[in-house]
């Protein structure tokens, strides 16, 4: 297993691709899903909404959590030490 | 308490607890597995004759030890399975006091799930606080560890108080002490008092705060007990008596959010996982409060699912520290060469805590995301899907990538000592992930625990929709990671939360103890001195003399012999170490309530 990551480590950009074709590969095969039990008409309409929405989710939160950090929540490690 | 056969799993556990410190190797590892394996059978086997147990009249009231239905039967099972896993996985340790520690907290947390009345609720509930307290203060490698446990112990006493606060108003109104559905439509002071005191061991904000506090302080198996247990018997009892509470569907959905973005910043491990707690109980609460039958299932679902991996990913967390001492991310990384299959069965962890296909998380989230669709709350639905995103992206890749991957960040020290964790830990680990990856592939097995079972078969995770969707939100989560991985990559720093009003203000109040209240104390104390103190003390003198040597003399000496006795036992036992004093008296509390109910 250790072997394995090595080698997957040192193939980082292949990796990389490998993971972005399979992400493409999912949106494609979501256009073939059948959506007609969706809950609103974005999902049932939008080709590879999900996807959108993921993505969009991930920066939303990372944004959000870092713009709070340099807003005041971060301080010292030692803060309540002293 | 053996009536037609029916003898409490608690009492099982603290019968064991009791006798285990008389009991030395080789014989103690053996006896460590058998009584919560007893205890499980004990639970499995109620499971099958439910009922009503263990009624006893206790002054005017009416008592129930052992209510066992649908709902109560599938959280107890998890919660007796869990305590096999976790004692095994703390098998290696020495200090006896905690595994006692950890029974008691197990046996409060089976005894508030089967009780029918608030009374037994209440003296359960409290030997949980003051049991798990003692798993964060036999953490001897943490020098704040005695503080956090204090923190702990006094914000679970105020939700205790709340509480009872709660039932006691409540039975003035009702003249009953039944633990049953409140009524929402007259919702009342005491109604609004017993769902905070339940709210605050489920960690809803604003009552979250101590949880990755006195988690990330506890000791290495004291976390993985205490991940399963608080909590999810909080969600419990919110499922009985706040079920279709409104309100919870807004706060849960809040502390889902909430307690991933600090698990976005988080520098520690275990305060990282407990982020995510509160992440994930969010989402029990919001099914709570959605309150439908299929919303109910998926509570209890998520909260079977959730014990499993939040245990994998803590003992994975304690396996770490364990070995290399260190649990900042700024400390650690790199260290998939030394401890490959903790690496592994972290990433399953993670993995079944995203909801992948074919783990756990995938067949019990989805359902209470179905049931807030299912309920036309679309919001609650799509914020709760960006929280899945948001899981996969602590859990599923930040934790594993600051642990395992990357350059390693601290000494060398930590970095050579680290190695996989001994065979117990291992075998603990194992079981929890085959665990995870059976729900989640054969998932009748978990629906045929859940409390609606009229509906839980009408419930079908593998749709195509459902799977593309999934497939879909994690692909591009991970397309999100990828890109902007190092916003939020290790960084030393605390993150401030609400805890700092009681962190910070509490040394405002010792401030003002110190100043002011103090120099007040000291100029009336020299003031009494002067005045009164003398001329006090020469009369005091002559009466006790008086006393002393007149009035014992006619006794025969019995004051002086009492005296004596009283000496010998304040040296042995009021040594001054608070935390053992607080021990003897909840011990002699939980004993002689017992004595007095079963006799």
């Amino acid at each position: 297993m250790i072997r394995l990551i090595d080698f997957l480590l040192t193939r980082q950009r292949g990796v990389r691709a490998a993971f972005y074709g399979l992400a493409a590969a999912v949106v494609v095969w979501s256009l073939t899903v059948d959506t007609s039990h969706a809950h609103t008409w974005a999902e049932r309409y939008l080709p590879g909404f999900w996807s959108l929405f993921g993505l969009l989710s991930a920066i939303v939160l990372i944004f959000v959590a870092r713009w709070l950090a340099g807003a005041g929540i971060a301080q010292e490690e030692d803060y309540y030490d002293n | 308490m053996t009536t037609s056969g029916f003898f409490h799993p608690a009492l099982m556990l603290i019968i064991g607890a009791l006798i285990l410190p008389l009991i030395r190797e080789p014989f103690r590892r053996p006896y460590l597995v058998l009584i919560p394996l007893l205890t499980f059978i004990n639970v499995v086997w109620l499971g099958f004759h439910q009922g009503v147990y263990g009624q006893v009249a206790f002054l005017d009231w009416q008592l129930t030890f052992g209510r066992i239905d649908p709902l109560s039967n599938a959280f107890a099972f998890i919660m007796a399975l869990m305590a096999i896993i976790g004692t095994v996985y703390g098998l290696q340790e020495r200090n006896v006091w905690q595994q006692v520690a950890a029974w008691f907290y197990v046996a409060g947390s089976l005894g508030a799930i089967y009780s029918g009345d608030y009374l037994s609720l209440f003296l359960f509930w409290e030997m949980m606080a003051f049991a798990s307290t003692f798993l964060i203060w036999t953490n001897r490698d943490d020098q704040d560890a005695p503080a956090a446990g204090f923190r702990y112990l006094l914000v679970h006493t105020f939700g205790g108080l709340l509480l009872l606060m709660g039932f006691v108003m409540h039975y003035q109104i009702s003249g009953s002490l039944a633990f049953d559905l409140l009524d929402y439509e007259n919702a009342r002071l005491s109604t609004w008092l017993i769902m905070s005191g339940l709210m605050l061991n489920a960690a809803v904000i604003p009552f979250h705060s101590w949880l990755p506090d006195a988690y990330s302080k506890a000791s290495i198996t004291g976390s993985v007990f205490m991940c399963a247990f608080t909590t999810k018997t909080a969600i419990y009892t919110l499922a009985r008596a706040c079920a279709g509470f409104d309100i919870l569907i807004f706060l849960g959905v809040g502390m889902a959010i909430y307690g991933i973005i600090y698990a976005l910043l988080e520098n520690d491990i275990r305060r990282l996982l407990g982020w995510e707690i509160i992440s994930q109980v969010g989402y029990m609460v919001a099914g709570v409060g959605i309150g439908t039958a299929l919303a109910i299932n998926g509570a209890t679902a998520h909260a079977v699912a959730h014990i499993l991996y939040k245990g994998l990913l803590f003992m994975g967390a304690g396996a770490v520290i364990q070995m290399t001492g260190r649990q900042r991310f700024t400390e650690l990384g790199g260290l998939y060469r030394k401890m490959p299959l903790t690496l592994l069965f972290m990433v399953i962890g993670g993995i079944s805590v995203s909801a992948f296909p074919l783990f756990s998380g995938f067949v019990s989230k989805s359902m209470i995301i179905a049931a807030s669709y299912q309920e036309h709350l679309l919001w609650a639905g799509f914020l709760l899907t960006m929280v899945s995103a948001g899981t996969f992206l602590v859990a599923g890749l930040r934790l594993p990538w600051l642990i395992f991957f990357g350059d390693h960040r601290g000494d060398q020290q930590s970095f050579a000592a680290a190695a996989d964790p001994p065979w117990n830990m291992q075998l603990a680990m194992l079981a929890a992930a085959l665990l995870c990856f059976i729900i989640g592939t054969w998932y009748p097995l978990l629906y045929a625990l859940l409390p609606h079972q009229d509906i839980a078969g009408s419930y079908h995770p593998y749709t195509g929709y459902h799977l593309s969707e999934t497939l879909q939100i994690l692909a591009f989560a991970g397309v999100g990671f990828v890109l902007l991985r190092h916003r939020i990559g290790a960084r030393a720093a605390t993150y401030l939360d609400l805890d700092w009003f009681y962190r910070r203000g509490g040394q405002v109040c010792l401030w003002l103890a110190r100043h002011p209240i103090q120099w007040f104390d000291t100029a009336w104390g020299e003031a009494y001195r002067v005045v009164g103190l003398v001329s006090l003390m020469t009369t005091a003198r002559f009466w006790s003399w008086f006393d002393w040597h007149a009035i014992d003399g006619l006794l025969d000496g019995s004051a002086r012999s009492v005296r004596s006795f009283g000496r010998l036992v304040a040296t042995a036992v009021q040594r001054g170490h608070i935390q053992q004093t607080i021990g003897y008296a909840i011990s002699c509390i939980v004993v002689l309530l017992f004595v007095y109910i079963w006799l």
